[in-house]
């Protein structure tokens, strides 16, 4: 007994100690609460009315996309959407099923909703299902008792009028991905998107605009009462393009005769584009709305890359459309002049080495506008010898070449030129006098878009403006966007012969082009071929004659052509490059030849300024082909 | 009880018994329990449905319950323990198991009539068990530190099977309702020194083996306004509503942050949040009081029980509920992390409920046979 009492009293102390803590934990639980309840009840007074207001954010419109005369390529269209707040469904699944026997909906939809239900607050709404048509509305509005926590709402769904035809550059909108995510309200709108290329990612801030709120009291299952306050938001800014979607469409219809091409037409004076196409293409429609698993994977799939803007993003070797820029840095360095002749017997020498030109029985005595014409490799070999790599590549630069030019549309490629520093950064090598005989005429290591190489093309057509390519006209509200551009300072008798030897190029019976001259009066143009190696060729198979059409496709050279026309009066610069076209003269000459040709014709310069989009002042009345849209605008002095 | 030797009320009858519990403490059991019936009816919008009137029938039929469990002779009870300590550690084992091969990840088994939580259950068992083991136990045996190490086997089996779940919250609680269980057994006060300190010690260590959403808990309970509308939400939100209802409250039914949604799990787990947003300190003071004198009821049946089992299985049950409502408030006013225990008696739930009516049946049973003399084994005193 002795012990159990000794056990008990034992007991009751460790008792009594227990109890001490818990009167302890007891006592800050009711100070805490005191506190809480009494000290902090006024900051959470107005936190707790800032909670019962509801705040519902209104998408604002997309801003719409123009081209220069008013045309749309990128607006917006009506749509139905069906919206579902967990919360309010007793039993999400169940209430989906009911839905999807309404409105078509595939399981893989279904699970699509289910996961964002999983990372969304069961109080915010999630988008079921868009793009629906007024019937499946109707049905679902009819049937809503049923449905609890479905709701139908009105929606805008992007929609791009010229299809494939403008999809490389006004890009796409999709649905936001996690890393995108901002801290912009609007982001946690249902079905909300934003550009995921083109012109609607650069510029997507500009075109979003600014969520409008509506802000409720919200009764006891979060149905709005009343209104307190309604904010419309911003609608985004409306983007005037200097594209002409005409000029694009047929520029389009040309470099689609081949299997794989890219072509940018530009005005040499204000660097304004006004078309850039790329070929094949994809339909952006299907993106917006959302595209399925096995067309994404053919597009990817597809050796010509039709989701990559070629004419932006693809870096080929320029071939002898570089000549030109070798021609003048030989003429403003003086190493060469109007009177300079070399002898081409078919090939050059350095040291034991040969170089081939092109015409294995040589050109004989040439000049630079000879050379240019004939497109005479050894009088360029001779001439970047005596130039250096390192000047040649300082003139590629003021040409507009191996650098970003800031363009309107992302991705863009820029390209390379080297010199003795670039491949000590990157080979840790010296260079090799050999290396600047191959970049002299626009192989080795030198890359160009063709973006670049039109503004190459324009630069030279211009008398030596520096202008850089601008696709985005005006920005409604802020205003225009195309700048003054500064001399490059060439010296203006180099560049006419630079200009006569392109002329002769497609003018001169001698020229290697001769076959793509406008021969229909006032319009004209001047050009440079050239063709690019894909595959490295060794010198054995070169004396044994390769038939480069007989190679397969992926291995052919690629084409390409610059020019600019009119002559006299240059206007509007192209660049061309067929993917393993083969020849500059015959696979990208033609089709310059006719985008120049239309560029003419339809003369889209016409609108030279612009203060807004909504005060168009269009002096020359040429446009008999202009669309309706533009005619709308046109009515206005 | 072979020799009929035995005294007091050592062989009551069944009125007799009924004459002995302590009917105060179950009045004060319902007003608790009408506290929880108001809530849960404020939670369902001012509707019997879906919570109150299920809560209350429950709450009749574990009354009941208690009454029985009262009315068994506390031997019996004692006879029990280890194997009702077995058989809530094969539930645990079943859910375990049924969770790893894909049947879900689920915490309890459908009886029917409720969802029975085993972790919720092991609670009481181990009390059980805990207080078998030291009601067997000389002084000098307490103070043996190998002797302990068999009730600690008692004490890891159920938190190891518990935390596979992965359940920490009742993992803890099944820690510290040991622990105190170890400490009124009068285990010496070194031990529990060293035990916590290396506890502490191990802390980093047992941080490492935390799942993220665990981690992140912590780290929110620690900064909840780094995340308001993430996980820090429910302590902002419960914070809100709380402090908002100040001193008298908005009144029934009138608690906008419940209504309006703002409060998640409002009927279970912050449902003393809902409470004193709509009767404010004077309620939630209220409440406390009720659950301070069941617990000084429960002092008061624990010391006057003759027998070591019924002393430490009083306090047991005592412990137990005290935790519960120190975790559950400490997590909706901000001073402990979000854990997921429920507050006895008022939120939402039948496990809890039962389980908590099923101790208090205990405490009645030790109290109706305070008097009741018994050896080691349980035998009656010769």
């Amino acid at each position: 007994m002795n012990r159990d009492m000794e056990r008990h009293k034992e007991f009751s102390r460790r008792a009594l100690i227990l109890g001490a803590g818990k009167v302890a934990i007891f006592g800050t639980l009711g100070l805490r609460l005191a506190y809480l309840q009494i000290f902090e009840r006024q900051k959470f007074q107005t936190l707790s009315d800032k909670n019962r207001i509801s705040l519902r954010l209104l998408p604002a419109q997309r801003g719409e996309i123009m081209d220069r005369f008013g045309a749309p390529l990128a607006v917006n269209k009506q749509d139905f959407r069906a919206l579902l707040v967990p919360e309010q469904a007793e039993d999400v699944e169940e209430t989906l099923a009911r839905l999807a026997k309404l409105i078509p909906i595939s399981d893989e939809e279904k699970e699509e909703v289910l996961a964002e239900i999983e990372d969304h607050h069961p109080f915010a709404p999630v988008l079921v299902k868009e793009n629906l048509t007024w019937d499946d509305m109707a049905k679902v509005e009819l049937n809503l008792p049923d449905l609890a926590g479905v709701s139908m709402e009105e929606g805008q769904l992007r929609s791009y009028p010229l299809g494939t035809a403008t999809a490389h550059i006004i890009g796409y909108v999709g649905r936001v991905d996690k890393a995108e995510m901002t801290d912009d309200p609007a982001m946690s709108i249902p079905g909300f998107r934003i550009g995921k290329t083109g012109v609607e990612k650069k510029y997507d801030e500009t075109l979003r605009g600014e969520a409008g709120q509506v802000q409720a009291e919200v009764n006891v299952v979060g149905r709005e009462i009343r209104e307190l306050s309604h904010s419309e938001g911003k609608r985004g800014h409306r983007l005037t393009l200097t594209l002409d979607s005409d000029l694009q469409m047929q520029c389009q219809e040309y470099v689609a005769r081949q299997n794989s091409a890219a072509a940018v037409v530009m005005d040499v004076h204000t660097g304004e584009v006004y078309a850039l196409c790329s070929y094949p293409s994809f339909d952006p429609n299907v993106f917006s709305t959302g595209i399925p698993a096995d067309l994404w994977e053919e597009l990817l799939a597809d050796p010509t890359n039709p989701l990559t803007n070629k004419a932006v993003a693809g870096q080929y070797p320029p071939g002898s459309t570089f000549k030109m820029v070798t021609a003048m840095a030989g003429l403003e360095s003086g190493a060469i002049n109007v009177s300079t002749r070399f002898y081409c017997p078919g090939y050059y020498m350095l040291g034991d080495r040969p170089f081939h030109c092109w015409k294995h029985s040589g050109h004989g005595s040439i000049d630079v506008v000879g050379a240019i014409r004939e497109s005479c490799d050894t009088f360029f070999y001779e001439t970047g010898k005596l130039v250096g790599i390192d000047v040649l590549a300082k003139m590629a630069h003021r040409m507009g070449l191996g650098g970003k030019l800031d363009f309107d549309v992302p991705g863009e490629g820029a390209g390379i030129i080297p010199d003795r520093a670039w491949k000590m950064k990157h080979y840790k090598q010296k260079w090799e006098q050999g290396e600047t005989i191959v970049a002299a005429i626009g192989q080795g290591y030198v890359l160009a878009t063709p973006l670049q190489l039109v503004t190459m093309t324009a630069r030279i057509a211009n008398g030596g403006k520096a202008v850089k390519p601008i696709l985005v006209r005006s920005i409604e509200d802020v205003g225009s966007q195309i700048p003054e551009w500064p001399m490059l300072g060439f010296h203006k008798p180099y560049l006419d012969l630079v200009h006569k030897g392109m002329t002769e190029v497609v003018n001169d019976p001698r020229g290697t082009a001769r076959a793509s001259a406008i021969n229909e009066a006032p319009y004209s143009m001047a050009g440079k071929t050239g063709s690019a190696q894909v595959r490295r060729i060794t010198a054995a198979q070169r004396s044994a004659g390769v038939n480069f059409a007989e190679l397969p496709w992926k291995f052919r050279d690629h084409a390409l052509f610059v020019g600019y026309g009119p002559v006299d009066d240059p206007a509007y610069a192209v660049a061309v490059i067929v993917e393993h076209g083969l020849h500059g003269g015959s696979a990208a000459a033609p089709i310059a030849h006719d985008i120049l040709l239309a560029a003419q014709k339809r003369d889209p310069r016409r609108i030279r300024t612009v203060d807004d989009t909504s005060a168009k002042n269009v002096t020359d009345d040429k446009s008999v082909k202009a669309n309706t849209a533009a005619k709308k605008t046109e009515k206005k002095p | 009880m072979s020799t009929g030797r035995g005294i007091g009320q050592d062989h009551l009858t069944i009125p007799e018994k009924l004459t002995q519990i302590s009917w105060p403490f179950l009045v004060l059991l319902m007003m608790v329990a009408a506290v929880g019936f108001v809530s849960l009816y404020s939670a369902a919008g001012g509707h019997v449905d879906p919570w109150a009137g299920k809560q209350a029938v429950r709450f009749c039929f574990g009354l009941i319950g208690l009454v029985i469990v009262a009315l068994v002779d506390i031997r019996f009870w004692m006879k029990l323990a280890y194997p009702a300590y077995a058989l809530g550690i094969l539930l645990l084992i079943y859910v375990d198991i049924r969770g790893h091969i894909g049947m879900g990840a689920q915490r309890w088994i459908n009886v029917g009539f409720l969802q029975l939580q085993p972790s919720e259950v092991m609670k009481i068992m181990t009390v059980l068990a805990l207080a078998r083991f030291f009601h067997a136990s000389t002084p000098e045996d307490v103070r043996n530190p190998l002797y302990l190490l068999a009730p600690l086997g008692l004490v890891a089996l159920p938190t190891v099977f518990v935390l596979i779940q992965p359940d920490l919250g009742t993992a803890l609680t099944i820690l510290i309702v040991s622990g105190a269980m170890f400490f009124i057994a009068g285990v010496q006060y070194w031990i529990f020194g060293a035990v916590i300190a290396g506890g502490l010690a191990l802390l980093p260590v047992a941080w490492h083996f935390l799942h993220d959403y665990q981690k992140k808990r912590v780290l929110i309970f620690l900064d909840p306004e780094s995340d308001p509308l993430g996980a820090g939400y429910h302590i902002t939100q419960s914070k809100i509503a709380l402090g908002s209802g100040g001193i008298f409250g908005k009144g029934f039914l009138q608690g906008s942050q419940s209504h309006l949604n703002f409060l998640p799990e409002k009927q279970t787990d912050f449902i003393f949040t809902l409470f004193t947003e709509e009767w404010g300190l004077m309620g939630g003071l209220f409440l406390m009081g009720l659950f301070a004198m069941i617990i000084a009821y429960g002092y008061f049946i624990s010391f006057s029980c003759q027998n070591q089992f019924g002393r430490l299985l009083s306090m047991g049950v005592v412990i137990n509920f005290f935790v519960y409502v120190f975790i559950n408030m400490g997590m909706v006013m901000g001073l402990l992390p979000v854990v997921g225990v429920p507050l006895p008696m008022i939120s939402y739930g039948g496990t809890a409920m039962l389980s908590v009516l099923f101790g208090f049946g205990l405490l009645m049973s030790s109290h109706v046979h305070r008097d009741v003399k018994f050896t080691r084994r349980g035998l009656d005193m010769a």
